[in-house]
């Protein structure tokens, strides 16, 4: 079963001087095609200004392609009547975890989503706190939010989506401005959620070190997918990497530099261990 | 020119229920020319430490001597002080706010009080420090990329002429490429000017390739202060308290535990590949 | 500085008053402001400061907390004291210079006085023991029949709820800024007005932009979860009367009662 599914998106803007003469017409997303199935952890990797944050936007119809087709869970997202299922059926998390989180306290700015689709009192509190669990913020669930670290506010923003019961959440560069610390517990919530919750996950996201747990890979460039495929696949081509300029991890690297100088390895190494073994130790 | 931090203390907020010791008897010395990297978690103290350093923040106790001078004499300049130690802080859009990139960097010189003249004579030298392109001199500051309003940022510094500069965080919210080409800049002005830098940052990947010196802080107090290799000697210790190491003293670590023989001192994949293969040549 | 206003803020403790209705907080608020105006008589303002030390009791708020916060208004409060003090037409007392200090001026001084601190502490009573949220919520129900004459209740209590959330937000972020112009040398307390004036311009120009910035952020984030506007909404905690509310109810009406019989009879 696929959940989002796009043909030939293109994203095209008008630049305007400050006077709104058109200055030119800018490409944000060129004819992208994907197909992500249910249940998979999905990981889309670029730079900024590549285009994946313009293509997040598409599969929760806060932006509509100006070419080709966006289907959320079999709708197309040009169907105004359809909009609040598709919002509800994929979710979204923003970078900035002080401009997405509304409530004054934790539980209600998780209540929040459910309450705008007319759930009903009890259920509300059922949701809010499955949701809370789910990204282990539970014990925080009176605390304002501003009292929060990042990565914290960042799970409270994921249990808001999740309280809305979507298939589908679609995670716009959620680690960008925490500490490593915060950026490992939001990976890990975002993790859990897959495997137990069978939600499907599309991370947006410039760290390579957060995609390798990913079922499929997208790298963008320039509004187009340029590389599509499993981790270790992905991480096989480190020199197309490094042209690129994405960040590598540094096993990868090192198992790379010892290949290129004889040593017996195969590609696409990820974790220190999968190292260990190649070298035969 | 040089720092020295001496006993120091600071108390957040006290007396009200938030109260808490941020700064905990600190004691440093920064000598000229030297690049160092201050490391923390979030809330370590470590940006409330270089706050301290050009006089932002004032001790609750001890000394800071600038250049032989306490910093918290009466008849100290302070503002001579934050033009002699510029401080870069970690988001852009918290400073800039001119029409142009030009004029957003003369607003530091400006308050210096010097002539018009030399004003932009030093705002021009420092974007070109800061390899700043010509052509958008004149463009609002606020439709850069997020690369190019850190680079303005940082030129708004340096057009001050500072004889140490402390960035908090540079390399916050950008992409790698962009992360390279800042750590790069910074490597640049550090080694083309001898200015002393201090680097703050929570990501010891990001300093370790760059920096002499690294300052651990945990909670307001120096955790260790020494040259890399030996700090990341620690990396138990470090990964206590919430840091992490370069992933390749892990895999070093992991090799030796499995009986090869490599050294500890490898902190760069350059390193390790030479150190790696030397072990099984040996073998 | 900025941090010593304690009117509208929330003291979080466990007490009675905090676990009231707010539309019995915001309705007895307003009947204790009106009462204030109401028939003065020494009696009248013993049987106000009573029923206000009842409340501060029980509200376990620390009092010295809610002085705190008045220290931002002391300079108001003493501009009408000496306003009264000199300005009150009457039998002189003390003369010097142009100015003399009538005896009808020192009573009209002391009961301002009285009024106004009743008043301040009265209503940061009411804000100290319920959250902004709650009291926003409060005022919805309460407002509720308005929109019978397309007030848009719900969207004004919304943005209410949306400003004090950002408000401590917006003020971190007004000291990162004045600091990170300071650092450029900039100075925002030396010089006349007109200087001074000109001085915010780096600090407000960032403040604004960033400010807008996540205004667009959050209007997008709240579309993406499904808010549009009142309709077909509904609530995490609807506000229901429970047995103390109604007796808050009888004993605001009690005070009041009893307020009027003072000034009438004696």
């Amino acid at each position: 079963m696929s959940i989002i599914k796009a043909k030939d998106v293109t994203f095209e803007y008008i630049r305007r001087d400050e006077e709104g003469n058109v200055e030119g017409i800018t490409t944000a997303v060129d004819k992208v095609s994907l197909d992500i199935k249910q249940g998979d952890f999905i990981a889309i990797l670029g730079h900024n200004g590549s285009g994946k944050s313009t293509l997040a936007k598409h599969m929760n119809a806060i932006l509509y392609p100006t070419e080709g087709t966006l289907w959320v869970d079999g709708k197309d997202t040009k169907d105004e009547k359809e909009l609040w299922n598709i919002r509800q059926s994929a979710g979204m998390v923003f970078q900035n975890p002080d401009n997405q989180i509304i409530g004054q306290v934790v539980e209600e700015d998780v209540g929040f989503g459910p309450e705008n689709m007319g759930i009903p009192t009890k259920e509300i509190w059922e949701r809010v706190t499955e949701s809370l669990k789910a990204v282990d913020m539970y014990e925080y669930r009176k605390h304002s939010p501003n009292k929060l670290s990042g990565g914290q506010k960042q799970r409270v923003s994921i249990a808001g989506v999740l309280a809305m019961h979507p298939k589908c959440i679609i995670l716009d560069e959620p680690t960008a401005m925490l500490d490593p610390d915060g950026r490992k517990d939001v990976i890990r919530a975002a993790r859990a959620l897959n495997d137990v919750e069978k939600v499907t996950i599309i991370l947006i996201t410039h760290y390579m070190e957060e995609t390798i747990y990913a079922d499929r890979i997208f790298v963008m460039e320039e509004g187009s997918v340029v590389m599509e495929g499993t981790p270790r696949e992905i991480f096989s081509r480190v020199e197309e990497l490094k042209k690129r300029r994405l960040d590598v991890p540094q096993v990868t690297l090192l198992a790379h530099e010892l290949k290129k100088r004889g040593m017996d390895l195969p590609d696409g190494i990820l974790t220190k261990e999968e190292l260990i073994e190649a070298l035969g130790l | 020119m040089t720092l020295i931090v001496d006993h120091v203390n600071y108390i957040y907020d006290p007396d009200s229920p938030l109260a808490h010791k941020a700064l905990d008897d600190i004691c440093l010395t920064i000598p000229d020319g030297q690049f160092i990297g201050i490391i923390g978690h979030t809330g370590s103290g470590k940006s409330t430490l270089v706050q301290h350093l050009n006089g932002l923040v004032t001790a609750t106790e001890g000394h800071i001597y600038f250049d032989g001078e306490d910093i918290y004499d009466k008849d100290f300049d302070k503002k001579k002080l934050r033009s002699q130690v510029g401080l870069v802080f970690q988001y852009p859009e918290h400073q800039l706010f001119e029409i142009d990139v030009f004029s957003d960097v003369c607003f530091g010189p400006k308050n210096l009080g010097l002539e018009r003249k030399e004003v932009e004579l030093r705002s021009y030298e420092a974007l070109r420090q800061v390899g700043f392109p010509d052509e958008l001199f004149y463009q609002s500051p606020f439709d850069l990329s997020g690369g190019q309003k850190r680079r303005v940022a940082i030129a708004g510094v340096l057009a001050m002429k500072p004889k140490v500069l402390i960035l908090d965080e540079p390399t916050a919210g950008l992409d790698p490429q962009g992360r390279e080409e800042i750590l790069g800049l910074i490597k640049r002005l550090q080694k083309e000017t001898g200015i002393t830098i201090i680097l703050v940052s929570h990501s010891m990947e990001d300093v370790a390739e760059y920096v002499e010196r690294i300052i651990v802080m945990n909670k307001g107090k120096v955790m260790y202060d020494d040259v890399p290799k030996e700090v990341f000697k620690h990396h138990k210790e470090l990964e206590e308290v919430g840091l992490a190491a370069p992933q390749v003293t892990y895999i070093m670590e992991a090799l030796r535990e499995k009986g090869l023989a490599v050294s500890k001192e490898a902190t760069t994949v350059e390193e390790a590949t030479e150190e790696i293969l030397r072990a099984f040549a040996s073998k | 500085m900025l941090r010593d206003i304690t009117i509208g803020q929330y003291y979080q403790t466990e007490s009675v008053i905090h676990k009231l209705d707010p539309r019995v907080k915001i309705g007895g608020t307003l009947i204790y402001i009106i009462s204030l105006f109401l028939f003065e008589n020494v009696w009248g303002y013993l049987l106000a400061a009573l029923f206000l030390g009842l409340v501060i009791k029980l509200s376990h708020v620390p009092f010295r907390f809610m002085v705190r916060g008045m220290r931002a208004i002391l300079f108001l409060l003493l501009l009408t004291l000496v306003f009264n003090l000199f300005l009150t037409p009457g039998e002189a007392l003390i003369t010097f210079w142009k100015l003399k200090i009538t005896k009808e001026g020192i009573i009209m001084a002391v009961r301002m006085a009285l009024r106004l601190s009743f008043l301040i502490i009265g209503s940061s009573i009411m804000t100290l023991t319920t959250t902004p949220n709650n009291l926003t919520d409060g005022m919805e129900k309460m407002m509720g029949p308005l929109k019978i004459f397309k007030v848009p209740v719900h969207e004004v209590a919304m943005m209410m709820s949306i400003a004090l959330r950002f408000i401590p937000i917006l003020m971190e972020e007004t000291d990162k800024i004045m600091k990170a112009q300071i650092a450029r040398g900039a100075d925002f307390e030396s010089g006349g007005l007109i200087k001074r004036a000109k001085s915010l311009v780096p600090l407000l120009v960032p403040l604004f932009i960033s400010a807008f910035r996540r205004a667009n952020d959050l209007a997008m984030a709240m579309e993406a979860r499904c808010y549009r506007g009142g309709e077909g909404r509904t609530k995490m905690k609807p506000l229901v009367y429970k047995r103390r509310d109604y007796l808050s109810y009888l004993v605001i009406v009690g005070y009041l009662a009893g307020k009027i019989v003072l000034g009438i009879y004696l």
